[in-house]
């Protein structure tokens, strides 16, 4: 346990500065916010994966009691589609349906009971269509199209040396799958929309990006963007699910139709289809290595099932291409990774962000060569100067071997006896269904790596502005910025940074909004960079204005931090496309009842690349936080799909795991400063969840010498009951363009690069 | 045709946190929707309103229950406490304070359901094992911390208690 300290500078445990109103339950989430004579929003959504709207009749929704407006798509009168990265979504549906879930109509009234009344009383005549809700079956021929333009959404060819003139002594093929993951924050999505004099609309929201909320809303609202004047609402976690817009825009459109304050929170079954997931995922991997373990090639297939529209997948399936190969030195590497559009609910960011799902080849190989599964390991580890998948060189730190040493080094958890325990101490645990009969310990390891910032040549700067002014009690200190704080501790280490530079003890983090400058995202672990980097240029502005002069009246200073430039992907998937990368290594300790295929965790230990920690309390944390995620994945989260309908829509049936779940995390931070970034640091919030998927599901396949190709795993797996995941061979490489998302070659519209085009302006 | 007319609305009063309240609401009115939209008390929170996560544990006479769960005409005439009563003077309780000295707050969701819960726990077994504190918070998601920081907090509390 770490001591902390009630402020404190870069390096100390300080205390949250928000911490106070969130233990006394004063902190105001968006599901907390009301006003004045409000109304309520509802959403009606899709029942099918793949409709034609027919007609949409709501006279008898309108004549409920209370119910002050119903809009549809004829609604819209401005922009009607949004989106991240392309304006592929509709408002609401037009002439047809893509998903279950999708939203076709909002209501506001005068209370959330008249308003669900109002959206069952809507009548929508569907002619259903045969759905596309498999990944492969998107890019068979014949397949229905889910958009005029066909299935694909991106493809992504990565080629590095040439693979088919690998010479190898082995060849080992390996096939992965992973589960539909819901991040599960416990604070529903929820918008406060009010109209405003000069016809604009003031909203308070639950959001990642208040900036890319407000290019999404505007052009739909008709809006020039200064009449969108966003605040951010308290955000019960996000871990990528705020990234997309929720209630956002149908909230101001119901507030600016009626001219009252319009509030919409989602209950726990909307939210589940109210945003994005992880994406499920099939891999196929073939590594080639000598006999002694040197990697000589990597050939992949990566398929990830995007859902019915674009969010972040182009990003995501690049970042799969960029990792899939792993933190290795492989001369000779081919990757195909495509993202599929289909029928199922839309899949976008999480934690990790198309990282997780690529972690899990090296232990076969190491199996097949008799290799310990580490040595093979140190033996490729990158390191400084090593080129990636993508040929980009690491010129920063990759510290791969001294992390795997590290992770090695940390005690394993004392054996037990198999039998005598507690029932608690047993799989199963309160379920008290285990006396030790069969049980089997098992010990697993991965190793990930990801990429901090943003990437692929999007220039995501961060704005922020310090003011120093003097007061009676001594100087104290202000931090103006749009940067989103979700629980990670940004507003923490903010303060820290200008206790350290400023030497005040004062520090006021003022509200969130849109009026200034954007942060970039609270994604891509790279908060801590890209703001903390514009707050500590922004304290050395004001620093350097003062001089050696006493403070007399405020010193106020803007600065702006960009991170190094990147490039887009060349033909080949080549070229310097990520900011900074940081790696993790961590081995899972696992214990299985092999009758029962019921699974303890008993110790996770980890090992980070943190650059340098400004915040030991935190970044510990982020770690078993990030875990708790990852173990999640591996044991028992997925949403379970049926013809694209979610069948598990609850906290009841998706299993996030409680605290009888999870084991003890021990973390060690390697700190090696990363040249260019402030005082060194790199990202830390996804490392944890990025390996521990795979080191869960490593240490359950020494426990039961199974195959487990698939996450989760469940007990038939363990036990034996189902057979592992198959495959009929490696997907198509499907015949479009590769590289840019095919919408983007067609010019559909853009969203973020829009927003960054226009800043370079 | 709304609600309020399907089904006849009933005046309940109870004491919440020391103070006689009173609200109209109907047999499907919870009362943790009762305390949030008709009493403004917002601390308990709705994460799931079906009794999984215990964002939005109070205690009702004195035991800990899921507001969600519990129809508000049920609370009719009884005691109600939530988490808005444990700082007193605006002085933090003791589990709260533990909460924060610990890092067992990350977005805070949860926290006010896991500072009862945990007030609760230590009122009846002041001195928890390990196992003791996991078994009797298994019914508060935490979806950040990975529930580490919370056992720690736990036994933080647990000592600024004796």
């Amino acid at each position: 346990m770490s001591v902390i300290r009630e402020r404190g500078r870069i390096g100390e445990s300080a205390r949250r500065v928000d911490g106070e109103p969130k233990v006394t339950g004063e902190f105001a989430y968006g599901s907390d916010l009301s006003t004045e004579n409000m109304l309520w929003g509802a959403t009606l959504r899709s029942p099918h994966a793949s409709a034609r709207i027919r007609t949409i009749d709501v006279s008898a929704a309108l004549r409920i009691e209370g119910v002050r407006a119903i809009l549809t798509h004829a609604d819209l009168e401005h922009a009607k589609t949004f989106g991240l990265e392309i304006c592929d979504q509709p408002v609401f549906a037009d002439d047809a349906v893509r998903y279950v879930g999708e939203p076709v109509a909002a209501v506001a009234a005068e209370t959330p009971e008249q308003a669900r009344l109002a959206v069952n009383a809507i009548r929508v005549d569907y002619e259903p269509l045969p759905p596309v809700t498999d990944m492969e079956q998107a890019l068979a021929d014949g397949a229905p199209r889910v958009h005029h333009f066909g299935n694909v959404l991106r493809h992504v060819h990565v080629l590095h040396g040439e693979v088919a003139a690998a010479r190898a002594d082995v060849w080992v093929d390996g096939y992965y799958e992973t589960a539909m993951q819901d991040q599960a924050a416990l604070g529903p999505e929820a918008t406060l929309a009010v109209p405003a004099a000069d016809g604009g609309v003031d909203l308070y929201a639950v959001t990642q990006w208040i900036h890319v909320d407000r290019q999404q809303i505007a052009p739909i609202l008709g809006l020039p963007e200064e009449k969108v004047r966003i605040t951010l609402a308290g955000v019960g976690g996000a871990f990528g699910s705020r990234e997309d817009i929720h209630t956002q825009i149908h909230a101001c459109m119901l507030a600016l139709r009626t001219g009252r304050a319009v509030k919409m929170v989602y209950g726990r079954e909307e939210s589940f289809h109210g945003h994005v997931h992880r994406h499920p995922s099939r891999t196929w991997i073939r590594y080639g290595a000598t006999k002694d373990g040197m990697l000589v090639a990597c050939e992949a297939r990566v398929l990830f099932d995007g859902g019915a529209y674009a969010s972040s997948s182009p990003a995501v399936v690049g970042n799969a291409c960029s990792f899939a190969s792993g933190p290795y030195e492989v001369p000779n590497v081919q990757i195909e990774g495509t993202v599929v559009y289909t029928n199922n609910p839309p899949c976008g960011a999480m934690r990790g962000f198309g990282a997780p799902q690529v972690c899990f080849a090296m232990d076969k190989l190491a199996a097949t060569l008799g290799m310990d599964p580490l040595e093979l390991r140190l033996k490729n580890a990158m390191k400084t100067g090593s080129r990636t998948a993508n040929g980009q060189v690491l010129d920063g730190p990759a510290p791969v071997r001294e992390l795997i040493e590290r992770c090695r080094a940390i005690p394993l958890p004392p054996e037990q006896p198999a039998t005598g325990r507690d029932p608690i101490g047993y799989p199963g645990g309160a379920g008290n269904v285990s006396r030790g009969e069969s049980l089997k310990r098992g010990i697993g390891y991965a190793v990930g790596f990801k990429n901090i910032m943003y990437s692929e040549g999007f220039d995501d700067a961060s704005e922020a502005t310090v003011t120093l002014r003097p007061s009676p009690d001594g100087p104290v200190a202000s931090v103006r910025t749009a940067a989103v704080e979700y629980g990670q501790g940004l507003y923490t280490v903010l303060a820290q940074i200008v206790r350290t530079e400023l030497g005040v003890e004062e520090v006021l983090i003022e509200p969130t909004t849109s009026r200034v400058g954007s942060a970039g995202s609270t994604s891509a672990s790279r908060q801590t960079t890209m703001t903390g980097g514009a707050v500590l240029g922004a304290c050395r502005a004001v620093r350097e204005a003062l001089g050696d002069r006493e403070l007399s009246g405020p010193i106020t200073r803007t600065y702006t931090h960009h991170h190094r430039a990147t490039t887009p992907l060349d033909e080949h998937g080549q070229g310097d496309p990520h900011a900074s990368f940081a790696f993790i290594v961590q081995r899972a300790v696992v214990e299985v009842d092999a009758e029962l295929g019921l699974v303890r965790v008993l110790q996770i230990a980890a090992a980070q690349d943190a650059g340098r920690v400004i915040n030991p309390q935190l970044a510990r944390g982020q770690v078993e936080g990030g875990t708790a995620q990852g173990v999640g994945l591996a044991l028992t989260e997925e949403i379970q799909l049926q013809d694209g309908a979610i069948r598990n829509a609850s906290f009841t049936d998706y299993l996030i795991p409680t605290i009888l779940d999870v084991a003890p995390v021990v973390t060690e931070f390697v700190e090696e400063p990363e040249p260019g970034s402030p005082y060194g640091v790199k990202g830390i919030g996804e490392l944890a969840t990025v390996a521990s998927t795979a080191a869960v599901v490593a240490a359950l396949r020494a426990a039961t010498g199974r195959t487990l190709n698939r996450a989760p795993v469940h007990p038939d797996d363990l036990v034996g009951l189902r057979p592992e995941a198959r495959t009929s061979g490696p997907a198509p490489v499907p015949d479009v363009p590769g590289q840019k998302s095919i919408p983007d070659y067609l010019g559909l519209g853009l969203g973020q690069q829009l927003l960054m085009k226009a800043s370079d302006e | 045709m709304g609600l309020g007319r399907l089904a006849d609305c009933m005046l309940i009063r109870a004491s919440v946190n020391g103070k006689a309240r009173s609200a109209d609401v109907t047999p499907a009115t919870s009362l943790l929707t009762m305390l949030r939209d008709e009493l403004e008390l917002t601390g308990s929170k709705n994460a799931c309103e079906q009794g999984e996560c215990g964002s939005c544990s109070v205690w009702l006479d004195g035991d800990l229950v899921c507001a969600c769960l519990v129809p508000a005409v049920q609370a009719d005439g009884c005691e109600v406490r939530t988490v808005e009563a444990l700082a007193e003077n605006g002085d933090l309780h003791p589990v709260q304070d533990a909460f924060l000295a610990a890092g067992a707050v990350q977005c805070g969701f949860c926290t006010p359901g896991l500072v009862v819960a945990t007030a609760d726990l230590l009122a009846r077994d002041p001195h928890p094992t390990d196992d003791a504190i996991r078994e009797a918070l298994a019914g508060n998601l935490c979806r950040c911390t990975g529930y580490q920081k919370i056992i720690d907090a736990v036994h933080l509390a647990e000592e600024a208690l004796t």
